[in-house]
C-alpha cells in the first residue's frame, strides 16, 4: 500500500488536475460509488423489514425456531445451516482478498489458485442457498395449525412416515381392498395435500378419483405445540409441551376434515412460519442478495479466464481483481447484517 | 497507448515478499476473528432465547458483534483502511447520514404505527 497513498502532496498539486486527489484509479473510485450506493439498496430493504416488524402486532417468527435444519439430518439444529453458509461466504472472501494479495506481488500462479477457490465458495453459497429456499419453500412435515380455539401454533417433534392406504371404498382407479404404495416423497406429498384440502377424516383419506382409503401412519414422536397467534383457550407464546395433549390436539385438526386448517410450506400469499410479509420479505432479501452472489460468481469466473490468458500481466499490474475483489467483499458484509437482523434478532 | 500525463495508481499498489508475507499473517488473523464472532453468535442465539429476560442485552450484543464484523471486512479486506482519508470519508460519511436517518424513522416511525393499530386508528 505504499505509493502516492502515502506521499505528501501539497494541496495545490493535489486539487490542481493531473493528479487524482483520491490517489486511485478511476475505475477503483467508481467500483466504490457503486458499492455505496448498492449499501444504501441494501439498507432501505432491510430497515422496510425492520419498519415491518416493529410496527406488526402479532409474533413475528423467530430465527432459531424457523431456520433449525441440516440436509440430510432433519431439524433440530438451531441456526447450524445459516451460521455454515456464512462461514463459507468468510472463507471465499478471504481467499478473494490472498488473490488480491497476490497480484500485488504479480504472482499469477497465487491469483490463479485462490479465485479458483473463490469461485468454488461461491458456488457452495449459492447452492445452500438454493437448498434453503427449497426447504423454505415446501416446509416442515407437520405445517401450522389452526387450533379448535381459533389459535395458531407451529409443531416441532418427530414425524412419523405414512406408510401406505388400504382402500375401503370404490373410486374410479382403486378398487376396495387394494393397498396403494407410493415413493415416499410421493405418499407424503398426498398426504399434505389431503390434510391442506380437508381430504382426511378420522383417519381416512379421499382420494383423486373419489376412493375412500384408510392412512396407515407410523406415530409421530416428542410433539411441542409453540402457540403464535391467540385464540380463544390459548395465547400468543404459549407452549404446550406434554407430548400427549400435543398429539391430540395436532391430530384432532388434521383429521377434522376442515380445509385450510394446515398450511405447509410458504409462497408469496402464505407461509407456516408467520405473516404474509415475513415471507415476502425472506424470499426478497434473501434472493436479491443470492443474485448479487451468483453475479458475483461470474464476474469472477470472467476475471479468472482474463487471468489464465495473462491479459493482466501484460497490463503490468492486477488491479481488475481489486475490483471484483471490492464486489465480492461487499456480498459477503450484506451477507453479514442479513444474517443478523433476519436470523439472530 | 501510455500517456506520460496520467499517473498510473494501480501500480502504487504492488509491494514485495517480505510485505506480501506480513499482509498475509494479517489475513488469516482477521480470518480466526471473523469466524470467532459468527460461532459465538450461533452459540448465543442457540442457547438464549427471545423470551428470556437477557434477551435486550444480547440483541445490543449482536449488534455490536456485526458492526466489528463489518468494520474488520470494509477497512481489512477491502483496504479501505488503507486508501487516502477524503477516499474513506467520502465512502462512509454520506452512508452513515442516510442509514442513521432511516434507522430513525424505522423505529419512530414503527413504533408509532404500532400504537395506532392497538388505539384502533392513527
Amino acid at each position: 500500500m505504499a505509493g502516492h497513498a502515502s506521499r505528501e502532496i501539497d494541496s495545490k498539486t493535489l486539487w490542481g488536475g493531473k493528479v487524482s486527489p483520491f490517489s486511485t484509479s478511476y475505475g477503483k473510485l467508481m467500483m466504490w460509488f457503486f458499492l455505496v450506493s448498492d449499501a444504501l439498496t441494501f439498507s432501505g430493504l432491510l430497515i422496510a423489514y425492520g419498519f415491518t416488524r416493529h410496527s406488526f402486532q402479532g409474533s413475528w417468527p423467530i430465527g432459531e425456531e424457523t431456520f433449525d435444519s441440516l440436509p440430510f439430518l432433519g431439524h433440530g439444529y438451531p441456526l447450524i445451516y445459516v451460521a455454515l453458509m456464512t462461514f463459507i461466504l468468510i472463507v471465499s472472501s478471504v481467499t478473494m482478498v490472498l488473490a488480491v494479495e497476490a497480484g500485488h506481488r504479480m504472482d499469477r500462479k497465487g491469483v490463479t489458485k485462490w479465485m479458483i477457490a473463490t469461485i468454488i465458495g461461491g458456488f457452495f453459497f449459492v447452492a445452500s442457498q438454493a437448498w434453503e429456499w427449497s426447504h423454505f419453500i415446501h416446509g416442515t412435515e407437520f405445517g401450522k395449525v389452526e387450533l379448535t380455539d381459533d389459535s395458531q401454533a407451529i409443531v416441532k417433534g418427530h414425524w412419523g412416515d405414512v406408510k401406505n392406504f388400504t382402500v375401503t371404498v370404490d373410486g374410479d382407479h382403486h378398487k376396495k381392498g387394494a393397498v396403494i404404495t407410493m415413493k415416499q416423497e410421493d405418499i407424503q406429498h398426498t398426504y399434505r395435500h389431503a390434510v391442506a384440502e380437508g381430504h382426511l377424516h378420522n383417519g381416512m383419506i379421499t382420494l383423486h378419483d373419489g376412493s375412500i382409503a384408510r392412512v396407515n401412519k407410523e406415530a409421530n414422536h416428542e410433539m411441542m405445540l409453540i402457540v403464535k397467534e391467540s385464540g380463544g383457550e390459548y395465547s400468543k407464546g404459549d407452549k404446550i409441551k406434554d407430548h400427549k395433549k400435543a398429539t391430540k390436539m395436532y391430530e384432532d385438526v388434521v383429521n377434522s376434515g376442515d380445509a385450510g386448517r394446515v398450511i405447509y410450506g410458504a409462497n408469496l400469499e402464505e407461509n407456516e412460519y408467520g405473516p404474509q410479509q415475513y415471507g415476502q420479505f425472506f424470499f426478497f432479501i434473501t434472493g436479491f442478495h443470492g443474485f448479487h452472489v451468483f453475479s458475483g460468481v461470474m464476474f469472477n469466473i470472467i476475471i479468472l479466464l482474463a487471468v489464465l490468458r495473462g491479459l493482466y500481466h501484460k497490463r503490468g499490474h492486477y488491479e481488475m481483481i481489486e475490483k471484483t475483489g471490492l464486489y465480492w467483499h461487499f456480498v459477503d458484509l450484506v451477507w453479514v447484517f442479513v444474517f443478523t437482523f433476519f436470523y439472530l434478532v | 497507448m501510455l500517456r506520460d500525463d496520467i499517473i498510473e495508481y494501480s501500480l502504487d499498489a504492488h509491494h514485495s515478499e517480505e510485505t506480501g508475507k506480513k499482509l498475509r499473517k494479517k489475513i488469516w488473523f482477521v480470518t480466526v476473528i471473523l469466524t470467532l464472532i459468527t460461532a459465538v453468535e450461533v452459540a448465543i442465539g442457540a442457547s438464549i432465547h427471545q423470551d428470556s429476560s437477557y434477551w435486550p442485552v444480547v440483541k445490543v450484543f449482536f449488534i455490536v458483534l456485526t458492526l466489528v464484523k463489518a468494520a474488520y471486512i470494509v477497512l481489512v479486506f477491502m483496504h479501505l483502511g488503507d486508501e487516502r482519508k477524503i477516499l474513506k470519508y467520502i465512502v462512509l460519511i454520506p452512508y452513515f447520514i442516510f442509514a442513521l436517518y432511516l434507522i430513525a424513522i424505522l423505529i419512530y416511525e414503527g413504533l408509532a404505527a404500532g400504537e395506532g393499530f392497538v388505539g384502533g386508528g392513527a
